[in-house]
């Protein structure tokens, strides 16, 4: 287990000059000793090069990685005794389940014994002890990718285990399974956890941490509840929650906070003349409320979705923004071309201008 | 187009890859053919399209029977989950190809009609190979469209698409979908993604098509343990009982009010959606209480997995709840909101009213 | 596989390679057929006998000794050729203009005629002006091709390890490139040593690229007739005579056109049963490595 510190930047060219020279533009972040943290975006936005940096697979064109102190930039990734977990599941096709499992462990020398009795504990850890005498090529592909993990879970000395979006080949219905899995064995071995992916369900279940990335950039650090309800970025607003942030033009001056046309709410403290701004609101609080009422907006329905368990509504303002809202299947529910007012400032309403977070 | 299939089985040398069965597609509608991997949707979309001929059966189109025809006399489009575009040809001629072969006049217009739907003008005159996956999947999206064919044929086609792109091209392939004419087949594996297309569900497992009907019915009424199981995203909660005089004696010693006057057997499954467990009591709520097992916060709505008399649940809640492992917790259940199957598997009992969220 | 509409249209054009291949393939091979029943005295006396040269054939010594010669040289063939070829595509560069050049480098003695090759060995193996057969005579060593067997043996082989080691390497050279570089990156992760990383992640994974090269080699190897006709015309004596060289002896040389006829036939059907059992055991490997490796 360590502490993983990072101060770097990544380009592909020698002299980057703007933005987009850099496949990572320069951030720093230390990931805590045993803690569990995600790296969440869009394909592109530079989470598996920033993976790959953390275990040794890329060296950082300027900056450092450091584990507990150590400045490990240079060293391999088996050096820096770090295990990592791949797309898709990587086994010795010619072993047995117990011989993959062994295999680091012989690699470094370790008492047959000692192996054995590792083995055992991991293999009881990922439910596969009945399976550790047969050949891992004929098993199924999230079999596969246990073996993947339990190789890199069972040397004790790990310092970190990464996950490059193992659960990809993974079956939609074991995904459950294999999440949940992660998740006590991170309670179980309280080891440094690192994964990446773009699906937000897997990110927020299993880390402590989620670092959304887009485009090269940080541009949120935080817990799953920080993410949802203060994304410090309108990206975050967007890229966590299904559906995303609500985002509608609006405008403060001295008098308050205006949207198409519609004076919201008063101006305050911090929401005084700050010029066009950007109003987020997430669909789970827009409510539905009687013409006229504070905060709230008219807008024409134009989608009325059943999901189940909550209906989906969407709707077009005048200035042609578009509002979603859930709610409840007990609510009575406007149908297609209804005009309603939406109210859409409430304590959980964020205000961003130049796409930050300003209230 | 009306697409009936009568009969239809398919095998592969001796495996079963579909048992007999019947589908009259709702014309000029979306039909989503929801199911795990393996279960049998991608072999009966070949089937539709032509690509192959079924082992037994008949495939009808406007009454005429057409199994057997060619997929080429098929008016027939199809995208597929792997980008699949013409390579070496420009984004303009991989949409205009099937204007041209149908010799129509207006290629320009309609072309850059369909680039401008699809959000993929400023890429016209680049190969697919330069762009992005999800802009490569418009394209084909775009060719498929240009056909114009009075049957469209989708599968899985956002699948390799970044979770959220995924989100977005839904929305405006549900948006496409309603302005046109086709009748619309749509393959996934994942049950809200059925719910958010919406239009009409047929359900397949292991190579059966189990139900069909309006999406929001198959999910409010699912006719089987089955159908329930592969059409609930958490999976549902399926708790062992034995029927007694008014309701339904479960492990742990709780019961549940419940009327199964049409009861045959004494084995009865009662089904708990996650979204139906609470926690706060309403009135008329069985408590159950029991220790947080594991919480997932998945953007908008938390999973919590609850150990309680009954068994194992989980349960779905919305917004970000944080839960500790171990903790003491009590989830509240309105037995009305329960669904009740039989020994044999089959629906006894669905919630009249909508399964509440909280 | 499922059945296909089938469209009949395309037999149409392949009609004109069929009546090609009719005419060139299969009217020798009836031609052949017909010689091996008939003892030919002459060309205008013709006696049919049945199975009799098949049977006499079978027995006749210095056949048998041809056979054991060719097997024992395919064996070592590829004995020699494909741990060879393995080590060479291990050695060749990934990517860059340096693999390009070495690919090139290394293909360039697969493009040289048959008989050149062997024109180029007899030179090059030659006491007086060949470069080997003069170093060898410097050093101390008594070579002669054509007049020690064992030398004229090594020879042979040396000449078809130059000639057809390439091959093995750029098919395993090919195979090498399809495995993902995660194999590697998780086998460094893991702590293997090289010789590891060899065992358990690339013979493996070329195990498929390695049956194609096992069954060209082979094959080839029992045909050769050009090269070693060349280099040593099968001598001495008959030592470097392989199958072909006495079939043809016995066809062209003597005019014995029944029993080279007879054995023609039983040479093709032991290839065509070797080719069988190589590409049926291939086809199981081949579908098992491919439900080893595709996902749900």
């Amino acid at each position: 287990m360590a502490r993983i510190e990072l101060d770097l930047a990544h380009a592909y060219k020698a002299n980057p000059q703007r933005d987009e020279d850099y496949a990572l533009l320069p951030l720093k972040m230390s990931f805590a000793d045993g803690g569990a943290y995600a790296l969440l975006g869009p394909s592109g936005c530079g989470k598996t090069t920033l993976l790959n940096i953390v275990s040794g697979l890329v060296k950082p064109s300027h900056g450092s990685v450091k584990y507990d102190g150590v400045d490990v930039t240079a060293r391999t990734p088996q050096q820096r005794n770090i295990a990592q977990v791949f797309q898709f599941p990587v086994i010795y096709d010619t072993m047995t389940v117990a011989e993959n499992l062994a295999f680091p462990l012989r690699n470094r020398g370790v008492a047959a014994d000692k192996i054995k009795q590792r083995v055992g504990k991991i293999a009881e850890m990922l439910e596969m002890s009945g399976q550790l005498n047969t050949r891992a090529a004929g098993l199924t592909a999230d079999a596969k990718q246990k073996i993947s993990l339990g190789r890199g879970l069972v040397r004790e000395d790990v310092s970190a285990v990464l996950f490059d979006e193992p659960l990809t080949v993974i079956d939609p219905h074991l995904k459950w399974q294999l999440r949940r899995k992660l998740k006590q064995i991170h309670n179980e071995l309280k080891l440094t956890l690192i994964y990446v992916t773009h699906d937000q369900v897997e990110a927020l279940t299993f880390a402590e941490q989620v670092v959304v990335m887009t485009r090269g950039r940080a541009v949120q650090i935080g817990s799953a509840s920080d993410l949802f309800e203060r994304p410090a970025h309108t990206f975050v607003g967007h890229f966590i929650g299904s559906p995303g942030m609500n985002f509608l033009n609006a405008q403060i001056d001295a008098a308050g906070v205006t949207v198409a046309g519609q004076l919201l709410m008063g101006a305050t403290q911090n929401l005084r003349d700050k010029g066009s701004v950007t109003l987020g609101v997430r669909p789970e609080y827009v409510t539905l409320a009687h013409a006229d009422a504070a905060g709230a907006i008219p807008a024409t329905v134009t989608q009325a979705q059943d999901i189940g368990t909550y209906w989906l509504l969407t709707a077009t303002t005048a200035e042609g923004g578009t509002i979603k809202a859930r709610l409840g299947t007990e609510q009575v529910i406007p149908k297609v071309g209804d005009p309603v007012w939406m109210s859409v400032v409430g304590s959980h309403t964020c205000f961003y201008k130049n796409e930050t977070l300003i209230a | 187009m009306e697409l009936r299939l009568e009969g239809i089985e398919q095998r592969v040398g001796a495996s079963v890859h579909l048992h007999p069965l019947d589908l009259n597609l709702v014309p000029q509608a979306v039909t989503v053919l929801l199911g795990a991997t393996q279960a049998g949707k991608t072999t009966l979309m070949r089937l539709m399209a032509g690509l192959d001929k079924p082992f037994k059966g008949h495939v009808k189109v406007d009454g005429v029977d057409v199994t057997g025809v060619a997929v080429r006399e098929r008016n027939v489009a199809m995208v597929y989950q792997q980008f699949i575009n013409y390579p070496s040809m420009t984004v303009f001629d991989n949409i205009a190809s099937p204007l041209k072969l149908r010799k129509e006049k207006n290629v320009d217009t309609r072309v850059n009609e369909l680039a401008a739907k699809l959000h993929i003008e400023p890429f016209l005159k680049r190969l697919p190979a330069e762009l992005s996956g999800g802009q490569q999947q418009r394209v084909a999206l775009a060719r498929a469209l240009a056909k114009n064919a009075p049957l469209m044929l989708l599968d899985e086609p956002l699948v390799n698409l970044d979770y959220k792109l995924r989100e977005e091209l839904r929305d405006e392939l549900s948006q496409l979908f309603s302005s046109g004419q086709s009748t619309v087949v749509y393959a996934t594996t994942e049950p809200t993604e059925a719910l958010l297309l919406g239009g009409y569900t047929a359900v397949l497992d292991k190579g059966e098509l189990l139900q069909y009907g309006p999406t929001a019915e198959v999910f409010r009424r699912p006719q089987s343990i089955r159908v329930a199981r592969a059409f609930s995203d958490p999976p549902m909660n399926l708790i062992e009982g034995s029927a007694q005089e008014n309701g339904v004696l479960l492990p742990g010693g709780n019961s549940f009010a419940m009327n199964l006057s049409t009861l045959t057997s004494n084995n009865v499954t009662v089904g708990i959606r996650a979204g139906a467990l609470r926690v706060h009591r309403h009135d008329g709520d069985v408590a159950l209480p029991g220790q947080v097992e594991l919480a997932e916060i998945a953007g908008s709505d938390t999973f919590v997995h609850v150990h309680t008399a009954i068994g194992e649940l989980v349960a779905q809640l919305t917004g970000v709840h944080v839960f500790s492992l171990g903790e003491a917790i009590t989830l509240y259940l309105n037995p009305a909101h329960a669904y009740a199957f039989g020994a044999d598997g089959k629906l006894l009992i669905a919630p009249s009213t909508s399964v509440g969220s909280n | 596989m499922t059945q296909k509409p089938v469209n009949q249209k395309a037999w149409w054009l392949i009609l004109p390679v069929v009546l090609c291949v009719a005419f060139s393939a299969v009217l020798p091979l009836m031609t052949v057929v017909n010689y091996s029943v008939q003892d030919i005295i002459s060309p205008e006396r013709r006696v049919f006998v049945g199975t009799e040269w098949f049977k006499s054939v079978m027995r006749d010594d210095d056949l048998q000794g041809a056979l054991l010669r060719q097997i024992t040289f395919s064996l070592s063939v590829l004995l020699v050729e494909i741990p060879l070829g393995i080590a060479l595509a291990l050695a060749m560069p990934a990517a860059g203009w340096r693999s390009s050049l070495v690919l090139v480098l290394v293909a360039i003695s697969l493009l040289i005629p048959w008989n050149v090759v062997g024109t180029i060995w007899q030179i090059f193996g030659r006491t007086d002006i060949g470069l080997m057969g003069a170093a060898l005579t410097q050093l101390g060593f008594d070579y002669s091709y054509t007049g020690n067997a064992t030398h004229a043996w090594l020879t042979v082989l040396l000449m078809d390890v130059w000639h057809w080691t390439p091959l093995v390497a750029l098919l395993c050279f090919a195979g090498l490139r399809a495995i993902p570089d995660a194999y590697y990156q998780a086998a460094s992760i893991d702590g293997a040593s090289k010789l590891a990383v060899f065992r358990y992640i690339q013979l493996p994974k070329l195990r498929g690229v390695l049956m194609i090269a096992v069954l060209l080699r082979f094959m080839d190897s029992f045909m050769i007739y050009t090269e070693p006709f060349v280099l040593t015309g099968g001598g001495p004596g008959n030592a470097t005579t392989f199958l072909s060289q006495y079939l043809t002896q016995k066809a062209v040389g003597q005019f014995d056109l029944g029993p080279a006829a007879a054995f023609s036939l039983i040479y093709f059907l032991i290839i065509l049963l070797l080719c069988f059992i190589l590409y049926n055991w291939m086809q199981r490997v081949g579908t098992a490595d491919k439900t080893e490796a595709g996902h749900g």
